[in-house]
């Protein structure tokens, strides 16, 4: 016997007695199913990177993936953590604060002393965090909830898409900022509200709608007629083929929940030790943001970032679309 | 038809008392209470006691809603702690600034949106469409206040063209009679807006019949004489120049606004009205001899127009969210910077009356383009 090194099913092995052929399938389940995976994997990829505005979106969002990723190695072995210390950190050797830009402080530091470099990338990871967590729970509420409305019909169906319409009509700023005033908002709460409200709301909706197209496929009949369970139809074969959807509203949801936190953080309702919106809070509180592009160094980066990543995350978002949605391919 | 808004109608009350009841709720599941308000350090724990009885915080929560919403009814808010005066009061004073901030941003946004979308879909492929393409998303995706800032460094602080701030220039308000107010000057430019843009939709409805040449030259024709007669209508009122003043400090918002919302009805203009290009009915009209812009104005953008407008619907509170950080950012001191100052206050009863107003705003806005849809609609017809 050879090593497993074909893909394909073949039949081979040496004839043995009788009259028929022994079949060789060298390939596990497991295997033949990543190498499937694999194969999908490759032709999205494929779909996705014919859409060049898609490819600059991803070249985006690995730009602040890395900057996150290399702040805590900077703090631990370029920078000293006294000086760079993104909430606490203060360099003696700067007199004036803000100071412009130097070799020292790529970025200059802020009214109160601090790196506005180092500022920047710790608050890239919090973004990250908070966006994908949101994400995250928004997807896992808002397929299962939209997978049972559209199976059930009834009044599951009624109660959530009622729901979604009230948090839909709502403006989602403003609910956050009366939320705010009810419970205390840091970067984990906001995450699991705006996860919670978008998941019951709006994102619900397409969900139920692409879950009802799925619901009248011959495989959920055949499904059914095999002795699949009601909730093993739901999630075992519907939420499923609601994924790509889902992974194209994370998207979505990403820029939203970043661009929630930096409003929030902006109107200085938000417990939360550093962030994009702290940074331009803190520019505009300090009285910096109306003195003229001098200040360049303050009024830019924050501002920036958030218009930047929410761009990225929405182009890409868009990019998915045409993968996910065969009706919007160029042709 | 009627049976129709009628039902909407109810539908929207039911779903604004849901919602009150959900603010209602969520806010007595708070810990600490109303009398923590008025709490002395020296009040007694039997003090506090009487003090809840008093104010009726010992019934329960379902009891107390159904006599807020009875109080509601009759106009009765209560008192703001932060600005000890009547909710109501606040409200009739701030709601006319946002009301006009929301409605011209509204209008200008699908205006200008709905204008590049269709030239855009028209342009496709070429090198414009991929400018005002990454324009727009840049745009839909822009951080608001920053961007808000931006705009007032760029054009009050650094051209000088626009005020820094607030609604009006207190200079040019003084010495004024006393039944002289900034309410009276917007409810009469609100009047006069809402006056051009029923003019203006009776006269599309009413031009439908006519030919694209013909019905441009009339809808052009009837929109100048509408604006000739409003502006006549100013002139001759003597405090002309107060509003005026208001105009000239609402550019900069409204224009923020504009250039923030705009994206999201054009990329959809244009998507909508390449999909409709498809068409058989599009074919056919070329086929029959049609000339190009009759194919565009009305086969195509008619159609191409409903998935517009009723995204524009769903649309509607992020211009009013838009409208609250606008708001902060050039100190309009309309309701959404009450709220948020009441937020950051815990004014309760403040923040329930804004939160009323907010939500009225919005669920008024659904349903008057709801009822706007049926008139637009050709293939529906309501029973």
């Amino acid at each position: 016997m050879t090593e497993r090194t074909s893909y394909s099913t073949f039949l081979g092995g040496e004839m043995t007695t009788g009259t028929q052929p022994q079949i060789y399938i060298h390939e596990t389940v497991r295997h033949n199913r990543l190498r499937r995976y694999w194969k999908n994997l490759k032709e999205t990829w494929g779909l996705f990177a014919e859409d060049k505005i898609g490819l600059l979106g991803l070249g985006i969002i690995i730009f602040y993936a890395l900057l996150a990723a290399a702040h805590p190695i900077l703090m631990n072995t370029v920078w000293d953590s006294k000086v760079y210390d993104p909430f606490i950190g203060n360099d003696p050797l700067v007199i004036n604060n803000p100071s412009p830009p130097s070799a020292t402080h790529i970025l200059g530091t802020d009214p109160m002393g601090r790196d506005v470099l180092s500022q920047l990338m710790s608050s890239t990871r919090n973004e990250f965090v908070l966006g994908f967590l949101a994400a995250i729970i928004t997807v896992i509420l808002a397929t299962s909830i939209g997978a049972i409305a559209a199976y059930f019909g009834g009044w599951p169906d009624v109660l959530f898409m009622r729901l979604a319409d009230l948090i839909n009509i709502l403006p989602f700023i403003a609910l956050l900022v009366v939320l705010s005033a009810f419970i205390k908002m840091n970067l984990w709460v906001l995450a699991i509200v705006i996860g919670i409200l978008s998941g019951f709301g709006g994102t619900t909706i397409i969900f139920k709608a692409q879950a009802l197209t799925i619901k009248v496929k011959p495989y959920i009949e055949s499904a059914k007629v095999a002795g699949g369970s009601d909730w093993h139809v739901v999630f075992y074969h519907i939420v499923p083929n609601l994924m790509p959807l889902a992974f194209l509203n994370m998207m979505f949801t990403v820029t939203g929940a970043i661009f929630s936190e930096a409003a929030l953080s902006f109107f200085g309702l938000l417990n939360v030790r550093m962030s994009w919106g702290i940074m331009i809070y803190t520019t505009q509180a300090a009285g910096y943001m109306l003195r003229g592009l001098d200040y360049w160094y303050l009024i830019l980066p924050g501002g920036l970032s958030i218009t930047l990543l929410c761009t990225a995350f929405y182009l890409m978002g868009r990019a998915l679309d045409s993968v996910v949605n065969p009706r919007l391919r160029k042709r | 038809m009627w049976k129709y808004i009628l039902r909407r109608t109810a539908q929207v009350i039911i779903t604004l008392l849901i919602y009150l009841f959900i603010t209602y709720f969520l806010l007595d599941a708070q810990p600490g209470d109303m009398t923590l308000q008025y709490m002395n350090p020296r009040f007694t724990e039997t003090q506090r006691q009487a003090l809840a009885v008093r104010l009726g915080l010992d019934r329960p929560v379902t009891e107390r809603f159904i006599m807020w919403i009875g109080n509601m009814l009759r106009g009765e808010l209560g008192d703001s702690f932060s600005e000890s005066k009547p909710v109501i009061d606040i409200i009739k004073e701030r709601a006319p600034r946002t009301i006009f901030l929301f409605l011209t941003a509204a209008l200008t946004t699908f205006g200008v949106g709905y204008y590049l979308g269709r030239l855009l879909a028209w342009q496709r492929g070429t090198k414009t469409e991929y400018v005002i393409t990454i324009f727009g998303a840049v745009m839909y995706s822009i951080f608001l206040p920053w961007f808000a800032l931006l705009m007032v460094l760029i054009f009050s602080y650094h051209f000088k063209w626009f005020p820094l701030g607030k609604f009006l220039d207190p200079l040019v308000w003084r010495g004024l009679p006393k039944e002289m107010n900034a309410n009276l000057i917007f409810n009469r430019l609100m009047l006069t807006v809402m006056l051009v843009v029923l003019a203006l939709v009776v006269v599309t409805i009413l031009a439908r019949k006519y030919a694209p040449n013909r019905a441009g030259q009339v809808i052009s024709g009837v929109t100048f004489v509408v604006l000739v007669l409003a502006l006549l209508a100013w002139i001759t009122f003597p405090y002309r120049y107060l509003a005026g003043d208001i105009l000239r400090h609402l550019v900069l918002p409204v224009l923020t606004l504009t250039l923030v919302n705009f994206s999201g009805t054009m990329l959809l203009t244009r998507t909508t009205m390449l999909e409709t290009l498809r068409e058989d009915y599009i074919m056919a009209a070329r086929a029959k001899g049609l000339p190009e812009r009759m194919v565009r104005d009305k086969h195509a953008a008619r159609n191409a127009m409903l998935p517009v407008f009723s995204n524009f619907i769903i649309g509607l509170p992020f211009i009013v969210a838009g409208g609250i950080i606008t708001e902060t950012v050039f100190s309009w001191p309309g309701m959404g910077l009450t709220l948020l100052q009441a937020a950051t206050t815990s004014d309760i009863p403040l923040i329930m009356g804004t939160w009323l107003f907010i939500g009225l705003l919005s669920l008024t806005a659904h349903l008057v383009a709801d009822i706007a849809y049926v008139f637009i609609d050709p293939r529906i017809r309501y029973t």
